[in-house]
């Protein structure tokens, strides 16, 4: 874990003449935090942008327990987050105006910013100015008027009442004739989860996709306020079930790094197994899934048929199927005897031999084939446009892994190998994820080696109220990032995550255009993103 | 074209038999004479996620795998729910999917028959009802037969709920 202060964006800002506070009850220190003026927030972005950091998220959180001892001067923050492949991320935040809170829009920046500002303006009621895009994002057509969910005056505890619908969602609509538009869910035709999308067709092939999510919002960020941390962790592991380990990574480490807590190594390096175990299974699970919808079903058993292998042994070692509730705050629930690692090692190593053959196999059917290559492309300038992370940015030329960038451990011990892909179509989406199997099934036998005795969580001591902390955690979708802010009696008084789905949905829309229709569910399927890790 | 083949061969046939899992095996039996009886061979299944964390999806998923393959007792998922006979609904019924989850539901021809599967489909789970953004629970929303636990409930909880359904029917 690096200790030493990143003092590196702070210095950057100040050369453009733009001053900034350090706020030391944000932890760790290489992850600093750092409080502008409102009026620099925007150029506090295009400097960013200028510095080829990039975007992570942009959010806002009601003042902490600090705050307030500071004067309460202010209710309102808003935080955005950016990374830089060499200076790790940094952390800016900015007060807002008690009475109708309001922000510059920094989605001229980074595009990907505009549906999180969304969801600010949602929960939180601020204006977003200058905003290329007004339209409500989570709040639906039938949510109360003046309903924010995050203001501290609005009742969290009571499902909200039904109201009449307040207009219609405004999609992107075409005046050509020859147009028409298919309308798709929120209930969809496969065993998936709700959302709906808006296509606009000319003949077969697609000329705009438009997503309209939100239907999963289940209030989590609510949710976790008052929590303790245990119960925090069990919260977090259920905002996406297929990318638990992940999500709960993310919140424990954000928690650890808050209270200042070290987690052991043997527990890093079970953290380690358990979460590329989850990136192979759902690799695995996902590359059949895409076969199946090309109607290539052979592979699609085959590959259910080896998650269904992992997902048993995963019972038999961890006590849950999808390793649900095996992360909490100072380390991990269940330890690992010789017998157990060695049965995981083997395991591993098989599976990741039978992919390869089937590799093989899939590589030579000219009919797959001839459907993923070249089937919806993500350019490289369009990837890098919107942060496009995870598999589907190393599919196309960007390469963002917090595994490196943050070499959180027990990734600092470890030299993780990253699929560089240049096309971004499905073909290559697929073939990262080929290699993310074989190189986590690698790192899986290094981690086995290295495990060393001792013990498996460090006590859990809540932080003093008022201090936060940041992780990011490469999940197998791409990097989740999560912000955590305790407040008295060890409670969580905020919690925001982003998962990666939030930027990826962005690169599904822009790689099925002028893709054929009935390939949608290829690309779709090769993004495989989270409804309910986006809706939160 | 051989290597696929060869690959079929080599793996066989893992659906599981009566000898490696005795209870899974008889388990489907029943459940392959109910759906003969009550639905002349064949269950039509439309899956609503209500709000679920998409755990309970992979367990469903994973119902359809070639170990469990619950096709070979005559349930196929449909995309319809104009064809189904039976929901099955996970996740706690958010706000913002109220509306399509009685939809879908009226959407289905009667006599049908509703499976919330889930802890959370059960009691809304971890995310609890004390929330703005949970309607309730799915039997708060639309009548339920059975419910499935788990979370998520394996795939052969989730064979055995259907099951149950069928059997409470009158």
């Amino acid at each position: 874990m690096r200790h030493l202060a990143n003092t590196w964006f702070a210095e950057r800002l100040g050369d453009s003449g733009i001053r900034t506070i350090y706020l030391a009850d944000h932890h760790p220190a290489h992850m600093p935090c750092l409080e502008i003026m409102r009026l620099d927030w925007l150029r506090a972005a295009e400097q960013a942008r200028r510095l080829e950091m990039r975007f992570v998220a942009v959010w806002a959180a009601g003042a902490g327990c600090h705050d307030q001892d500071r004067g309460a001067r202010h209710g309102l923050y808003a935080y955005m987050a950016f990374a830089h492949p060499e200076h790790c991320h940094a952390l800016l935040r900015t007060p807002l105006a008690d009475e109708n809170p309001s922000l510059p829009s920094i989605a001229g920046e980074f595009v990907a910013a505009s549906r999180m500002e969304r969801h600010m303006a949602d929960m939180f009621g601020i204006t977003i100015e200058a905003a290329p895009d007004a339209r409500p994002w989570i709040r639906h057509e039938h949510w109360p008027r003046g309903a924010h969910p995050l203001r501290d005056d609005f009742d969290g505890k009571n499902p909200m009442p039904p109201c009449p619908c307040s207009g219609d969602y405004d999609f992107v609509r075409s005046a050509s004739s020859g147009v028409y538009e298919i309308p798709v869910g929120p209930v969809h035709a496969g065993i998936i989860e709700p959302g709906h999308f808006r296509f606009l067709a000319v003949g077969e092939q697609i000329l705009n996709m438009e997503e309209r999510l939100g239907y999963v919002h289940k209030g989590i960020e609510r949710a976790m306020q008052g929590r303790d941390a245990a119960s925090g962790a069990k919260l977090a592991a259920r905002i996406s079930g297929d990318s638990a380990v992940a999500h709960a990574w993310a919140f424990a480490q954000a928690s650890e790094y808050a209270a200042g807590i070290k987690p052991p190594r043997r527990a890093s390096l079970i953290r380690g197994i358990l979460c590329e175990r989850e990136r192979m299974a759902n690799h695995i699970g996902d590359i059949g899934a895409i076969c199946n919808d090309a109607a290539f079903a052979f592979m699609h058993m085959q590959m259910q048929r080896l998650r269904e292998d992992m997902a048993r042994l995963h019972q038999e070692i961890f006590g849950h199927r999808l390793l649900f509730d095996t992360i909490v705050p100072g380390g991990v629930t269940v330890d690992l005897g010789e017998a157990q690692l060695a049965r995981l090692e083997r395991q591993t190593r098989a599976i990741a031999a039978e992919v390869e053959h089937l590799r093989s196999i899939y590589a030579d059917h000219p009919s797959i084939q001839e459907r993923v290559i070249g089937s919806g492309v993500v350019s490289v300038d369009d990837a890098r446009d919107i942060g496009l992370l995870g598999f589907a940015g190393r599919a196309s030329g960007n390469y963002p892994d917090a595994r490196i960038e943050e070499a959180y451990p027990p990734y600092d011990e470890l030299k993780v190998h990253v699929a560089e892909g240049k096309s971004g179509d499905v073909a290559t989406r697929v073939w990262v994820r080929f290699e993310e199997i074989a190189d986590s099934a690698r790192l899986i036998g290094e981690m086995v080696e290295r495990m060393p005795d001792g013990p498996i969580a460090a006590e859990w001591t809540p932080p003093e109220p008022g201090v936060s902390g940041f992780a990011a955690i490469e999940g197998w979708r791409g990097e989740i990032a999560a912000w955590v802010r305790f407040g008295e009696k060890g409670l969580i008084d905020r919690y925001f995550v982003r998962d990666p789905s939030v930027i990826n949905w962005l690169g599904l829309e822009l790689a099925v255009r002028e893709v054929p229709v009935p390939d949608f569910p290829l690309n779709n399927k090769s993004f495989n993103c989270s409804y309910s890790g986006n809706d939160l | 074209m051989l290597r696929m083949l060869r690959q079929i061969v080599r793996i066989g046939t893992i659906t599981e038999r009566l000898a490696t899992s005795d209870a899974y095996e008889r388990l489907g039996r029943e459940l392959e004479d109910a759906v003969k009886k009550r639905f002349a061979g064949s269950l039509a299944i439309r899956q609503v996620d209500a709000g679920s964390c998409n755990g309970c999806e992979l367990e469903i998923h994973a119902a359809n795998n070639p170990y469990y393959d619950i096709e070979r007792f005559g349930v196929h998922f449909t995309a319809s729910p104009r064809f189904a006979d039976m929901l099955l609904v996970t996740g706690p019924v958010s706000v913002n999917m109220k509306t399509a989850l009685e939809m879908t539901y009226e959407a289905t021809p009667d006599p049908k028959l509703v499976v919330a599967v889930g802890d959370c489909a059960e009691h809304c789970g971890v995310f609890g009802r004390e929330n703005y953004a949970i309607a309730g629970c799915v039997s708060d929303i639309i009548p339920v037969d059975v419910v499935v636990h788990g979370c998520p409930p394996t795939p052969s909880d989730i064979i055995r709920g259907i099951l149950a359904a069928i059997d409470r029917m009158p």
